[in-house]
């Protein structure tokens, strides 16, 4: 396998498990916790390589796994005292986490290639030099494999637990009615986000992994009103933001993680813009077609109202619309065309006259 | 001798029965004359600011009973004591003679409208279908059975046409319908629900009754924190005042008197008075 292949396949590989987890966290408003475990597993990682006596892969997961779950107990703890609201127990833990692990880097590591640049950054650039070798044989970059594993642990997660995450993530009251526990699957959500950050830590760095758990998430929500969609387009869009990301560092010799977290951004901008049903230009477009749709039947119920009075003749004629509704050229314009358009009136020069439909509309409009 | 409480009478053929099966798939749940809820000595506090004092409540079988009281009275704190969902300082709660664990099957929850997010992204048959969960257990999946159970217990509370809707799209009364229909989807033989009234249209308010009366007609029991005194009596039979401790409980118009009012309200009670006399002044 050459090694743009094996960056490209662990890049998709990284981008999708960490995206799988993604609508969850945004659905239960825990975006941020992603934040704070992948900076505070560094520590236990630390530590379980310390204990290791190196980079040994199940002590470093084990460790984070460890401080994950001190992480998240810390948060909890520090929110019920009620002393500090939900954001700042995080923005207090997970720092603290984090600085603890730099200093415990420096001051083990100095010399392994655990450094703090890979630590902030990822090193996903050299994952081919770091080969799975089982007796002798080579079965490829170490990288791939445990974030092909991470996403099958983290698939199988979503499928095996869909109902019940879905539950206690909708109605965690309900839910514990029922039976179903939502602190038990908060803190299983919890493990399965710190074991895929451990993954994801070493291909993007810390300060990234956030991206790819929440930004495609976040696009996808944007996108349609179904968990299941929502779940399915957070991986597409995380798998395709690493394509055209590992692309356009390739093109632009730059950081391949931070060009697939920009890829990430572009498409929630995109989706942002554009998306069909919550995209601002989709909206602006339905705010003007709803002003527009509702001068014209400001415009028939003005005309309902005058109707056999004998200041018809003038309350009729376009130009007095300006002069006592006091809408600009363009609005009357607007209206008149609209109701036009639909048939609603008829105009003769300046004068305009309700027909049948148009006097319904303004009754219903009445009614309303 | 030990018989189902609905066995002396037979059951009410009911048109929309949202029960999958002909038979009751909920056996014998306690003998006669056992309350369908029973509180002993609940005390539920806040750190040491008590919210229930010394709860005593007994609710029976096939009754609907609103839970009625000031704001902060612990209307709601009661439910969830009641239901696990916050830590009990003391006390005994039974369901039908048995602890809650025990009973889970049977007892129906229908939260405050407002305590979930209507932005999340299913629709009104995926939420009514939630109700099925708890029969189905972990890991197993809802399947054609639970969603046609959804669909009708949709149709039961007037929200057919709506059960491909995005839940925000819905208005306030019909997500509090959406939750009733899920309520009837756990098809339970004791309701809990929190203040299904509040805020919602003429419509719903008729189809929330009319539910209520239905399922008094099934034999079920129905306890419902009201915020509403104007419409207790004619929605409910039975009434419990709650402020802290437990002002009066029994049936209107024993309970319904202007002395007990007074009690559970103290100081506003002059307010309150006022809105009696303009419609009809209990006894």
């Amino acid at each position: 396998m050459s090694s743009a292949t094996a960056i490209l396949l662990t890049a998709v590989g990284v981008a999708s498990a960490c995206a799988l987890l993604g609508s969850f966290l945004i659905l239960r408003r825990m975006a941020m916790m992603s934040d704070a475990i992948s900076h505070a597993i560094l520590p236990g990682l630390v530590v379980g390589y310390f204990l290791a006596n190196g980079p040994n892969l199940l002590a470093g997961f084990l460790g984070a796994a460890a401080a994950a779950a001190l992480t998240v107990t810390l948060v909890e703890a520090l929110r019920r005292t009620r002393l500090v609201d939900g954001g700042a127990a995080i923005g207090i833990v997970f720092p603290a986490m984090f600085a603890l692990g730099t200093v415990a880097v420096t001051r083990f590591f100095a010399d392994v290639h655990l450094d703090t640049d890979a630590i902030l950054f990822g090193n996903i650039e050299f994952v081919n030099f770091d080969r799975l070798i089982v007796g002798d044989r080579d079965l490829g970059p170490r990288s791939l494999w445990v974030m092909g594993a991470l996403g099958v642990i983290n698939l199988g997660f979503v499928a095996i637990f869909y109902k019940e995450l879905k539950l206690t993530t909708f109605d965690p009251g309900l839910a514990a009615t029922l039976g179903f526990s939502p602190v038990l699957l908060h803190y299983a959500l919890m493990l399965v986000l710190s074991v895929t950050s451990v993954g994801a830590f070493t291909a993007v760095g810390a300060v990234l992994v956030i991206a790819l758990v929440i930004v495609p998430a976040a696009t996808a929500y944007l996108l349609t009103d179904r968990l299941a969609l929502m779940i399915g387009l957070s991986v597409a869009v995380g798998a395709v933001s690493a394509v055209a990301g590992y692309q356009a560092a390739v093109a632009l010799d730059a950081s391949i993680a931070g060009s697939i977290v920009s890829a990430t951004g572009v498409c929630f901008a995109l989706a942002l813009l554009l998306s069909p049903s919550h995209g601002l230009v989709a909206k602006a477009w339905r705010a003007g077609r709803n002003r527009t749709r509702f001068a014209a039947e400001m415009l028939l119920v003005h005309l309902v109202n005058h109707e056999g009075t004998a200041a018809y003749e003038t309350e009729r004629r376009v130009g007095h619309l300006r002069e006592e509704l006091r809408w600009t050229a363009a609005t009357t314009d607007g209206a008149v065309s609209a109701a036009t358009r639909r048939g609603w009136v008829v105009r003769a020069g300046d004068r305009l006259a309700l027909t049948e439909p148009g006097r319904h509309v303004a009754q219903e409009a009445l009614a309303r | 001798m030990i018989a189902p409480p609905t066995s002396s009478t037979p059951p009410i053929p009911p048109v929309a029965h949202p029960t999958p099966s002909p038979q009751r798939a909920v056996p014998p749940v306690a003998a006669v004359g056992t309350p369908a809820v029973s509180i002993r000595d609940l005390t539920v506090a806040y750190r040491d600011k008590p919210v229930l004092w010394d709860v005593e409540l007994e609710i029976p079988a096939g009754s609907l009973t609103a839970i009625i009281g000031p704001n902060g009275a612990g209307k709601s704190t009661l439910i969830k004591a009641a239901l696990g969902l916050v830590p009990v300082a003391a006390g005994t709660i039974e369901f039908f003679g048995k602890a809650y664990d025990r009973q889970r099957r049977i007892v129906g929850y229908v939260p405050q409208r407002s305590s979930v997010d209507w932005e999340f992204p299913t629709d009104a048959l995926d939420v009514v279908t939630m109700g099925t969960y708890g029969k189905l257990g972990w890991l197993k999946r809802p399947g054609r059975a639970e969603r046609d159970l959804a669909a009708r217990c949709l149709e039961q509370v007037g929200m057919a046409a709506f059960a491909r809707r995005q839940i925000s799209q819905l208005s306030g009364g019909q997500q509090q319908r959406v939750f009733l229909a899920r309520a009837l989807a756990q098809d339970a033989e004791l309701y809990f629900m929190d203040e299904p009234f509040a805020g919602v249209d003429a419509t719903t308010e008729r189809a929330i009754v009319e539910l209520l009366r239905e399922l008094r007609a099934r034999g079920k029991t129905v306890v419902c924190v009201h915020h509403d005194l104007e419409s207790a009596p004619d929605y409910f039979d039975r009434l419990v005042l709650l402020n802290v401790r437990v002002i009066a409980d029994g049936s209107f118009p024993e309970t319904f008197t202007p002395e007990n009012l007074a009690r559970t309200y103290g100081g506003r009670m002059h307010l309150l008075a006022q809105r009696f006399d303009g419609a009809g002044a209990p006894s």
